[in-house]
């Protein structure tokens, strides 16, 4: 049997790694990957408690988190296909156009 | 045996989440949060959610990786490749990561209430009408409001990719 600790390192490892894709990457791409990342190891940690206390909560909040996250990553490529079609650049830093 | 599977699975899952952090090209970055979300499909096997794991499998690498790979090909990457990938001044962010890092190992490892012990007949496992009566009974407002989060996203999302008319 896994203990529980293990499946909650599992998922703050797995959220470290995506908080660091967040922070440190400047490609708008990988910045989402990373932010889909960093919901699923959320994810892990509803599964696994909710497995382990017998109480299948923590997979109705999974179901709502995956749904959520679909709308998320439809807007946020929307909003990426409009940005590259008014202005070139796929890193972070120079999106800018709204500063005055 | 179980924690042999775990020890894989969870490597594996570690190992592609980095690769999809450090590769320069988004393409392969897409490849290997495919690969993880694979492991972690398979993790959810493991805590004995099949129905997770399968929706995890459709949602994640059936439907969002593929939008990805598609806006992928609209754009073109080839500029993105040549960048640098630590840009200067990206110290605060790493403090801020080990930081984060180490606490939450710490709460963890020092915590004692991780130590529960798996229920010995599990009452929930693999039962799948009970948690549908429960997602359309107990939580059906949630569940409206979550059916018109992704309506609105959908038109949201056609209107934010269309071309401009005028």
């Amino acid at each position: 049997m896994v203990p529980l600790s293990w499946y909650v390192v599992l998922g703050v490892l797995l959220f470290v790694i995506g908080a660091a894709g967040v922070l440190l990457r400047r490609n708008i791409l990988v910045v989402l990957m990373s932010l889909e990342l960093l919901l699923n190891s959320v994810n892990i940690n509803f599964i696994a408690f909710g497995a382990f206390h017998d109480d299948f909560r923590g997979r109705i909040f999974a179901i709502f988190v995956i749904a959520i996250t679909a709308a998320e990553v439809a807007i946020a490529l929307g909003i990426l296909v409009a940005l590259v079609r008014n202005k070139a650049t796929l890193k972070v830093d120079e999106v800018t156009m709204l500063k005055g | 045996m179980e924690q042999g599977f775990f020890l894989v699975f969870a490597a594996a899952a570690v190992i592609t989440a980095l690769i999809m952090v450090l590769t320069h090209n988004p393409v392969h970055s897409a490849l290997a949060l495919m690969a993880c979300f694979l492991q972690i499909s398979a993790i959810f096997v493991l805590l004995a959610a099949p129905l997770l794991a399968v929706i995890q499998i459709f949602v994640y690498v059936g439907a969002i990786m593929v939008l990805f790979v598609f806006v992928i090909m609209m754009i073109d990457v080839r500029e993105a490749v040549l960048q640098r990938f630590v840009p200067g001044g990206s110290l605060p962010a790493l403090v801020l990561l080990v930081l984060l890092g180490v606490e939450m190992l710490a709460l963890v490892i020092m915590s004692d209430r991780f130590s529960v012990a798996a229920p010995a007949t599990s009452r929930t496992a693999g039962n799948i009408r009970e948690l549908g009566t429960t997602l359309f009974a107990d939580y059906l407002l949630p569940f409206e409001v979550a059916s018109v989060i992704l309506l609105v996203a959908l038109v949201g999302a056609i209107v934010l990719a269309r071309k401009e008319a005028d």
